[in-house]
């Protein structure tokens, strides 16, 4: 009874968190309901036992991802009213389609239910299970190409946005550490023979 | 009691906003970036429903690997965004017409 309150509780905050992103006006707001939205999944998949993927949507999606959008949110100097333009005349459009989807998607699932029972909760987990235990011993026996290859994803997405913004201002004076390691005494050091002066 | 449909409608609810979201947003580059990030929250809410009811852990590695290819892909969309803004002072989407479309 508790989980079903709590269901309902988070998927209308949830819902209603994604119609913010969707209709503010103010994409800093946009980004924020897209936090609330986060927070909100983040509580449903506690409640669908997958405590791990959870915490991971909180710390790397709200902790790293909507950090980023807010400072280029905040960054960019947008003129909003200029994007706004055209809002109202696809509003039509853009309620018909997502209609359509959602009710063929409630024909599916609600109506023909996939052979899955309405009410059926999930089957009970043994005692003394650990969702991340169980999803590490997976990830690092059956998963360890994958694992890798998405670090790999990860190096190059950093190595990519770093050299996309990059950019080379005039007058800036970067150490040259090439030129610098290959430089040898001689081209620095000159030995010079003085005659010694005579006592007056 | 909740059952498999109710998380794979609200799923279904979740993407079909951000579908709308794309058609009216659609001048305004970083909230199609966050339309974008609410589907695949949508879909991943359907990777842990079916892995739940399954009992197949596979379904939960799945979403971890999204996650790391969406967290990639909006750090280079918002890279490639900075860089436009850069360039056009402009985030607009009829605005990049470069290479005449």
């Amino acid at each position: 009874m508790l989980i079903t309150i709590l269901f309902y509780a988070f998927a209308t905050v949830l819902v209603g968190a994604a119609l913010g992103v969707v209709l503010s006006r103010n994409p800093v707001h946009a980004a924020l309901f897209l936090v609330l939205a986060f927070f909100n999944s983040a509580a449903l998949w506690l409640l669908l036992e997958a405590e791990f993927l959870g915490i991971v949507l909180v710390l790397v999606y709200v902790g790293a991802v909507m950090v980023l959008f807010l400072f280029v949110v905040m960054m960019l100097d947008i003129n909003v009213e200029k994007l706004r333009e055209g809002f109202t005349r696809y509003a039509p459009l853009g309620a018909v389609v997502s209609g359509i989807m959602i009710l063929e998607i409630f024909y599916v699932v609600w109506v023909r239910q996939l052979g899955f029972d309405l009410a059926a909760s999930a089957p009970p987990l043994p005692a003394g299970y650990s969702n991340t235990k169980a999803l590490g011993a997976v990830l690092y026996s059956d998963y360890v190409l994958p694992f890798q290859l998405a670090a790999v994803v990860l190096l190059v997405a950093i190595v990519a946005a770093i050299v996309l913004t990059m950019r080379h201002r005039p007058g800036y004076k970067p150490q040259d550490i090439a030129a610098q390691v290959a430089v040898r005494s001689k081209d620095r050091v000159r030995v010079v023979k003085v005659e010694p002066a005579e006592r007056p | 009691m909740i059952g498999l449909p109710h998380f794979l409608l609200l799923a279904g609810v979740l993407f079909s906003i951000a579908v709308a979201g794309i058609f009216l947003n659609r001048k305004n580059l970083i909230v199609l970036l966050m339309c974008i990030e609410l589907m695949l929250l949508a879909v991943n809410f359907n990777f842990i429903a079916f892995s739940r009811w399954l009992g197949d852990l596979d379904g939960q590695v799945f979403v971890f690997f999204i996650l790391t290819v969406a967290a990639a892909e909006s750090a280079i969309g918002l890279a490639i965004l900075v860089v436009l803004f850069r360039e056009r002072r402009s985030i607009d989407v009829e605005d990049l017409d470069a290479m005449r479309g």
